[in-house]
């Protein structure tokens, strides 16, 4: 099973499986549909846990999985902004920029975010410790504006020293 | 008036998040109980009796969408529950599934209960990681105590709930894109009819109800369908929670009464605009509903007077702009979130949302022409009425309100390259 793609990272160099406990929750999830594509997601979710991202070694495997054609993975994968195509580095900041977070300032946390990290939004940082995006899907937490995700939490409401806090934290 | 607590009092405290607790102090689950000692026909006339409208967006009688369910089909059911809660502005559902889930699980029951469903699934917008795993933990506390699994509550009843996380795509909030991304595909709407309740998960019959809408029901079925209409006003019962953000002093989720004053939310509740300054529009239900003057959305908030007042009152989400800011770019950042969100399925609204875009770029960087403006409002003109879903005139209405109420922002902005206060802020500045 191939895609013709030059999209496909550099950095792979063999085929993708899964890790057994990682399988295990994989056949968990297909068991609570009464369809094997609907664990789509969760399946993603859990092989982008393992692999950091989702290369064309993971979609193939999904796709064996999930028995359906690798296409049908693809396009999930390159359809929702949450999987990541390429590796990224240790932690990830998604920075919100919603109306909501704007009203607030965001435009100026995304400005000292850039200065501060070196690279644009999109980009990784030179020590790996950092890829960032200020994203325009409102995520969820106006109450907190301007905010940002960082890995898993949500941090709000942000100024520039609080930013810098975050940051120097994170290892 | 002061605010009605009816389904917001645990949000903090930790202890709520057990089901022990929630049945020792909330009588959680006996709402549940009940169900399985009432006809599905007496708990859809509850809850159509009760005017519960559904909180996600569209305020669809509850009551009324779950009599559209096929009970006697011989396919199997489902509940689906709308857990996406992307619409911009918009933070209350991750409060219930985080700091209150036994209460969305024991509304989800009676979902169940009502049209012989053995799975739900609640599909949750994959960033809100940790409220997936209070409602994660929250289900397995429930799987221990026998209140979902093989014989929920003792009744012989066979449930199954599970948390689907979905991977950041606005579009499954709309109910059948929600459903195709559940069922592993790219999160496409589908044409409508066939409606979720005929045709819903897996092409089955299914119950596709917001988080919020949900978890009103245990306290309903108890309570009584009089006693929840009565808290609201006509055709708007029970409470909801209003979302208010924006330049406000006080920014959060506020549980008020339907019906209750719009002025209330955002000047006693919400302090006021930041800085002391005056209120110039309110975006009322999330970033699609059509902006409102300060003078307009001086109104009760019900899914009517929002109306009435020519915008909705949507998913809650109250927007508070103050007297200086620059409604052309602000314009700019809504019509980016849609047109990023576009699931580029139909042509006007994938076209149009980019063309809005880029003209809208094109006069926030000076070199907007003349006739940009009347191009921005033929375009929004066009994305109406021809496209599957709703995301089309999501995209459109903040366009034609925003240069509707706001016109002299736009044109200034056109003939001068600039936004009206970035001048007024340097004269400011001179003196």
């Amino acid at each position: 099973m191939s895609i013709n793609s030059t999209e496909s990272s550099p950095s792979e160099t063999r085929e993708f499986e899964f890790t057994p406990d990682n399988l295990t929750r994989c056949l968990e999830l297909i068991g609570r549909y009464p369809r094997k594509q609907a664990a789509m997601l969760p399946v993603l979710h859990v092989a982008q846990e393992q692999n950091g991202f989702i290369s064309q070694s993971v979609e193939a495997r999904v796709a064996e999985l999930l028995d359906v054609p690798a296409v049908e993975v693809h396009q999930v994968v390159t359809f929702y902004s949450l999987y990541n195509r390429q590796p990224t580095g240790r932690h990830q900041i998604r920075l919100c920029m919603s109306p909501s977070c704007w009203l607030c300032g965001a435009d100026k946390i995304k400005a000292h975010l850039e200065d501060r990290l070196g690279v644009p939004s999109g980009g990784t940082t030179a020590d790996g410790r950092f890829t960032w995006h200020a994203v325009s899907d409102c995520l969820g937490a106006c109450e907190d504006a301007p905010m940002l995700q960082l890995d898993k939490d949500y941090y709000g409401p942000l100024s520039a020293e609080s930013l810098d806090e975050l940051i120097e934290k994170a290892d | 008036m002061p605010i009605t607590i009816n389904i917001s009092k645990d949000f903090g405290n930790e202890k709520a998040r057990s089901s022990q607790w929630y049945r020792e102090n909330r009588h959680g689950y006996q709402a549940a109980l009940q169900a399985f000692d009432s006809t599905p026909d007496e708990i859809i006339d509850i809850v159509k009796a009760s005017n519960l409208r559904g909180l996600g967006g569209a305020g669809f009688p509850t009551g009324l969408k779950w009599s559209f369910v096929p009970r006697d089909s011989e396919k199997p059911k489902y509940v689906v529950i709308n857990a996406d809660e992307s619409e911009p502005g918009t933070f209350k559902d991750k409060y219930i599934m985080a700091w209150d889930p036994h209460r969305l699980i024991e509304g989800t029951i009676i979902a169940a209960r009502v049209i012989g469903a053995h799975a739900a699934y609640v599909y949750i917008r994959g960033e809100y990681v940790r409220p997936a795993e209070h409602l994660q933990d929250a289900i397995d506390d429930a799987y221990r105590h026998g209140i979902l699994g093989d014989d929920v509550l003792g009744k012989g009843f066979k449930l199954d709930m599970y948390v689907h996380r979905g991977a950041g795509a606005y579009i499954c909030g709309e109910e059948t894109g929600l459903l195709e991304s559940l069922e592993g595909k790219k999160g496409w709407p589908r044409l409508k009819p066939p409606f979720p309740a005929v045709e819903g998960a897996f092409r089955c019959p299914t119950i596709l109800n917001n988080v919020e809408t949900i978890a009103h029901v245990p306290k309903i079925l108890r309570k009584g369908a009089q006693w929840f209409a009565d808290l609201g006003c006509e055709r708007n019962g029970g409470t909801r929670l209003m979302c208010l953000s924006g330049e406000v002093v006080k920014p959060g989720v506020y549980e008020m009464n339907c019906g209750s004053q719009m002025y209330e939310l955002i000047f006693e509740h919400g302090g006021g605009i930041l800085g002391g300054k005056k209120m110039k529009a309110v975006i009322p239900g999330g970033s699609s509903a059509k902006v409102l003057t300060a003078e307009e959305a001086d109104c009760a908030m019900s899914i009517e007077a929002l109306q009435q007042a020519g915008s909705m009152l949507g998913s809650g989400g109250v927007m508070a702009i103050a007297e200086d800011t620059c409604m052309v770019k602000l314009l700019q950042v809504v019509t980016s979130f849609y047109a990023h969100e576009s699931c580029g399925q139909c042509t006007p609204c994938r076209e149009g949302s980019g063309w809005l875009l880029t003209i809208l770029n094109r006069i926030l960087q000076g070199g907007g022409r003349p006739e940009d403006i009347d191009t921005m409002l033929s375009l929004a003109a066009n994305m109406q009425g021809t496209s599957i879903c709703a995301l089309s005139e999501a995209c459109a209405w903040p366009v034609e309100s925003f240069v509707a109420k706001f016109r002299d922002e736009f044109e200034y902005f056109v003939q001068h390259g600039k936004s009206m206060y970035a001048q007024r802020q340097l004269e400011a500045a001179a003196v």
